[in-house]
């Protein structure tokens, strides 16, 4: 009963959060509501007894994918009345997209209605964050290799794409400043009466 | 969908939230009702001294931060995975241990490759 009410509330706050999403006319007010719907598929899921998928749906969705479209947004620098213009000729390429992808996810209910059961261990018999390292490290081993290969793919790629050595920046460089010696920073002259030193 | 002992785990977050949302609103409504409010054009213009207002706030950000924001993602995610393997690391044995070693060995890849391209430093 708790449960059904619970999830009555996220599922109807979810939707219209990323209704708003898309329909505000601010992006900040969009980042804003993608983050309010961030929270309500966590409590989704732990309305399912998936309390580790959750946890880490607040932490990285919303502590750090929202952070990162906030930064996005604000790096545009965009005149967003010009931007609106330009969607409308945008428009009959995603509504094809959107119909493609509707298209399939029927297309997926028709040939597969009665998927298998999942493994699905009782939450109150083993820890949820125990039922999924006893399956992705060992079982799954493949896949989790495949998202530490992407993870470094995006690492790279964000550091190629954005990394910018400016010119003319004074820094301080440690390992030169302790590398230097005395014999190479002082150097004692002889000058003799009225000709003053010639080779510096 | 779970069961309700493990839903009521959560009742303290549900008070805790609806403490915070009676507060806010509370605050809220009690500023509109009993303060006073006499909206005037002056109230909202640039401060006598303070110069008029030339550029707009919202500017271009250095891609820098996002360069930041987007390595700190990384190794949150990093992160993420260590979690579960630390709590099942006795039932997962050797094969489950060296799986993860060789995770991390493919992102210290990554972190190596940042520090020295000075991705790190901040100029």
């Amino acid at each position: 009963m708790i449960g059904v009410l619970a999830f009555y509330a996220f599922a109807v706050v979810l939707i219209v959060s990323s209704l708003l999403v898309i329909t505000a006319r601010n992006p900040v007010h969009s980042v804003l509501f993608l983050i309010l719907a961030f929270f309500n598929a966590a409590g989704l899921f732990v309305l399912l007894g998936a309390e580790f998928v959750a946890m880490i749906l607040v932490i990285v969705y919303v502590g750090a994918v929202a952070v990162l479209f906030l930064f996005v947004v604000m790096m545009l620098d965009i005149d967003f009345s010009k931007l609106r213009n330009g969607a409308k000729q945008f428009a009959p390429l995603g509504g094809f997209v959107g119909l493609a992808l509707l298209a399939e996810l029927i297309m997926l209910y028709q040939v597969w209605p009665n998927p298998p059961p999942l493994l699905e261990p009782d939450v109150l018999d083993v820890d949820n964050t125990k039922a999924l390292g006893n399956v992705l490290y060992t079982q799954y081993v493949f896949p989790f290799q495949v998202s530490g290969l992407i993870l470094l793919v995006a690492m790279i790629g964000a550091i190629v794409l954005t990394l910018r050595t400016r010119g003319g920046v004074l820094r301080q460089r440690v390992g030169a400043q302790v590398e230097r010696s005395e014999a190479d920073s002082v150097e004692i002259q002889n000058v003799s009466v009225g000709t003053g030193v010639s080779n510096v | 969908m779970a069961s309700t002992d493990f839903l009521l785990n959560y009742l303290p977050i549900v008070v805790f939230l609806g403490i915070a949302l009676g507060l806010a609103s509370v605050m809220v409504l009690a500023s509109m009702l009993i303060g006073r409010s006499k909206p005037d054009t002056e109230k909202l213009s640039a401060y006598e001294c303070g110069f008029e207002a030339f550029d707009d706030a919202r500017r271009k950000f250095d891609v820098r931060f996002y360069l930041v924001a987007i390595l700190f993602i990384i190794f949150d995610l990093e992160v993420a995975f260590l979690f579960p393997w630390a709590v099942s690391l006795g039932a997962i044995g050797m094969f489950g241990f060296w799986s993860m070693v060789v995770f991390l060995t493919v992102l210290t890849v990554g972190l190596v490759y940042e520090w020295n391209k000075g991705a790190l430093d901040w100029e």
